[in-house]
């Protein structure tokens, strides 16, 4: 548990060595030793050039250093799900994921829409082993009709605000929490589905949900609300929009155009989207349920063209952990959403980098820079001298196999169980102490 | 591993399950058409002597129940059934833990209907007796394909060369889904007929050869054999069609009937609407066979039943 690492002796001082380092925001991609000190990046240096001792030394021959990287869009589930995964468990399966910062979702029961909640989330008895940045809810209790008290939420912690499972349907009150947000410099985050179109869907509209037999959502059911957004956004000065786990290629468009605008438009995709089409359901398989829903051929092929020209800021996993018996149910009431902390990287690896040839160098800016940005992390998603000592290093050539029975997470719904990757998370450092080392 | 699960949880359907026509071979559905020509419900031999055989029902049925029950004791089997109301699934137990309570209890196989699509293959999945599709929600309803191309049979020489038009709700019908992955594996060409609503441009994508269109006269011209479907009122709420504009656009008159090929039949999974999809001249007609499908429901189900328990010679 946590609270013994916590009394682990902790080094003041670690050297990376012998690695090879990517950091997008500092524009590095050359071999570099890294020193972290007291939560630091003390030093950033050719390989051998730093001087003097460190407590400690890490051989990260043959390996890529790379600043930690950050999920803009998790559910630990605490308070009140503890049974589907909690802060402790969800965090250690984030350190074996490489990522050292997570950014909590607030549809919790209670859902976060206090400052006080904020703030237990934040708490050391949580037993975090990574960074939790907890996004708090937009309006009270997220039913969509009166906004939370922003300032009081963002002075507690909270990196941004959304009602994440449900979108924020009300035009008023989505132009509202913009306006808010640009005041306080806060991003709200929005889960785009118009719920007025998708009521009883359970999973992407096509010749698959069809077949099946099932009510499909429609990509226009995602785009329309992007389109609104965008349109609201442009008009708020100042405001800053962020689309959570985009899946189709008609809401791309209305980011480009947003993009293309002066807004502060941005917005993420899952590894699950980038990997999986609508037909890999099969036979009604519940892992492969998620909202937004697995969607066609061509939706997948222009997130993978978005991923690689820039149009997508981060990959976040929206790692949505759920008990056995509320997936092994019929589909239709099998509940939404998969696990997918520890497979990110490995995900990102085999399909984007060796099979759709995007360079590594950017897909470490979609867990590190990329991220910070969204959310304003300073210090974060960089090694430059002076960030903090979060660090992940992998191996961009390790081949594995995922169990999800070892799977530090409590739940074990992952569409990715027995699947062979190539690209493992080798150890996960966060302020300086590391958290997660490959067996 | 699979988590809490009793020890016989496995993942491939047991052996003689029927969860659709999707993934039969040409072969499996031959013979079955095979067999149900050679079942006798009032001259039968007890296969399934003390065969316990559950009928589990989560949707009302008449036909599909009834045909089942007739169908497993011609057999010889015992049959019990369940239904959502006056049993543990009222309070609240889940699909697997009845599944698992009646394999307990005894059951050798389970014929279900549910309103969910997938539910008998979530069972199938868990469970090591044969898992009988009773028909799932919008899925499919792999029994009254049999049953349908049984008929057809009687009175068609072969399935190869046949136009089939099929009229009316497709969007909601789990028959048409089974038909069309049925009949069109044997050379029949079906068109699909309704409004958008109902027959969204999709629904060419079930299987090869078929086509949509919104045109009755289109559909039924040149004809061999018509199946109607029950229009569920309930349903054209909130959709944009009327009922008076789908009666005067979709149903089926004898006027209208005189477009298809003269010794073209009509059929309907039941149950019928009279004055609604069909006129009762239609219905009572002399091309009507919607009476001659639901006789033919019983060797249908005998030939499942007796294939499902390895008793099929």
């Amino acid at each position: 548990m946590p609270s013994a690492k916590n009394q682990k002796r902790e080094a003041a001082s670690l050297l990376i060595k012998g690695g090879h380092v990517i950091d997008p925001a500092a524009k590095i991609n050359a071999p570099m030793d890294v020193l972290l000190r007291d939560g630091r990046v003390a030093e950033i240096a050719l390989p051998n050039k730093i001087r003097g001792g460190a407590d400690e030394k890490f051989d990260a021959r043959g390996l890529i250093v790379a600043p930690g990287f950050i999920d803009l869009h998790v559910h630990l589930r605490e308070p009140g799900q503890s049974y589907k995964e909690t802060i402790s468990t969800g965090t250690a399966a984030a350190a074996a994921g490489g990522f050292t910062s997570v950014c909590t979702m607030p549809n919790t029961a209670p859902v976060v829409d206090t400052a006080e909640w904020v703030a237990w989330l934040r708490h050391p008895e949580r037993g975090a082993v990574v960074n939790v940045f907890p996004i708090a809810a937009a309006t009270r209790g997220s039913s969509g009709a009166a906004l939370t008290d922003f300032a009081a939420l963002q002075r507690a912690g909270a990196v941004a605000v959304t009602d994440d499972g449900k979108p924020i349907l009300d035009d008023e009150i989505m132009r509202a929490a913009l306006q808010l947000g640009a005041e306080l410099n806060l991003p709200v985050v929005q889960h785009a589905e118009d719920t007025r179109l998708t009521e009883g869907c359970s999973m992407h509209e096509g010749p698959t949900s069809f077949r099946l037999g099932l009510r499909g959502m429609s990509a226009s059911a995602e785009a329309n609300i992007v389109d609104r957004d965008v349109n609201l956004a442009q008009h708020v000065r100042e405001s800053r929009l962020h689309i959570a786990h985009l899946s189709t290629s008609e809401a791309l468009k209305a980011v480009r155009r947003g993009k293309r605008g002066k807004a502060r438009i941005t917005c993420e995709v899952t590894p699950h989207h980038f990997t999986l089409l609508d037909v890999d359901v099969g036979e009604y398989d519940t892992n492969f349920k998620m909202n937004p829903p697995l969607r066609s051929a061509a939706d997948r092929e222009a997130i993978l063209v978005a991923l690689a020209d820039g149009t997508v800021d981060a990959i976040a996993t929206d790692h949505a952990p759920h008990a056995t018996h509320e997936k092994q149910v019929e589909f239709e009431r099998a509940s939404f959403g998969v696990t997918g902390l520890e497979t990110a990287l490995a995900l990102a690896i085999t399909k984007l980098h060796r099979e759709h040839k995007i360079p590594l160098t950017r897909i470490v800016e979609l867990f590190t820079a990329g991220p910070a940005r969204v959310f304003d992390l300073r210090g974060r998603g960089s090694l430059a001298r002076g960030s903090f000592a979060d660090v992940t290093i992998f191996d961009p050539k390790k081949r594995w196999t995922f169990e999800a029975a070892k799977s530090r997470s409590l739940s074990r719904n992952t569409p990715f169980d027995g699947w062979q990757f190539t690209g493992r998370v080798v150890a996960t450092i966060v302020g300086g102490r590391v958290v997660h080392r490959a067996d | 591993m699979m988590h809490g699960l009793p020890a016989y949880a496995m993942n491939k359907p047991a052996r003689g399950s029927l969860l659709g026509i999707e993934h039969l071979e040409d072969k499996e559905i031959l013979g079955l058409l095979k067999l149900a020509r050679r079942m006798n419900p009032l001259k039968a031999r007890p296969l399934l002597r003390n065969k316990r055989i559950v009928l589990l029902f989560y949707e009302a049925s008449t036909r599909t129940r009834s045909s089942f029950e007739f169908a497993a004791k011609s057999l010889g089997a015992i049959t019990t059934l369940v239904q959502s109301s006056g049993s543990s699934i009222e309070k609240g137990e889940s699909l697997l833990d009845t599944g698992y309570t009646l394999r307990a209890v005894g059951a050798d196989a389970i014929v279900i209907r549910h309103p969910a699509a997938g539910a008998p293959h979530l069972m199938a999945k868990h469970l090591d007796i044969p898992v009988i599709n009773a028909g799932d929600g919008m899925h499919e309803h792999p029994s009254q394909a049999l049953l349908d191309a049984f008929t057809i049979l009687k009175h068609k020489k072969s399935f190869k060369g046949l136009q089939v038009a099929i009229i009316g709700d497709i969007f909601h019908s789990r028959v048409t889904r089974s038909n069309c992955h049925l009949l069109t594996r044997f050379g029949v060409k079906i068109t699909l007929c309704g409004p958008p609503e109902f027959v969204p441009d999709v629904a060419a994508t079930l299987a090869p050869h078929l086509r949509v269109t919104r045109h009755i006269e289109e559909a039924l011209r040149g004809a061999d054999v018509i199946m109607l479907l029950r229009l569920q009122k309930e349903r054209l709420a909130g959709q944009k069609i009327r009922l008076q504009d789908y009666i005067a656009r979709y149903q089926m008159t004898a006027a209208r009937l005189k477009l298809a090929r003269r010794d073209a039949i009509v059929m309907h999974p039941g149950p019928i609407i009279r004055g609604l999809e069909l006129t009762a001249e239609v219905a009572d007609g002399a091309q009507s066979m919607i009476i001659d499908e639901v006789h033919n429901g019983v060797p249908t189900r005998m030939a499942i039943l007796a294939r499902a328990l390895g008793k099929a010679k």
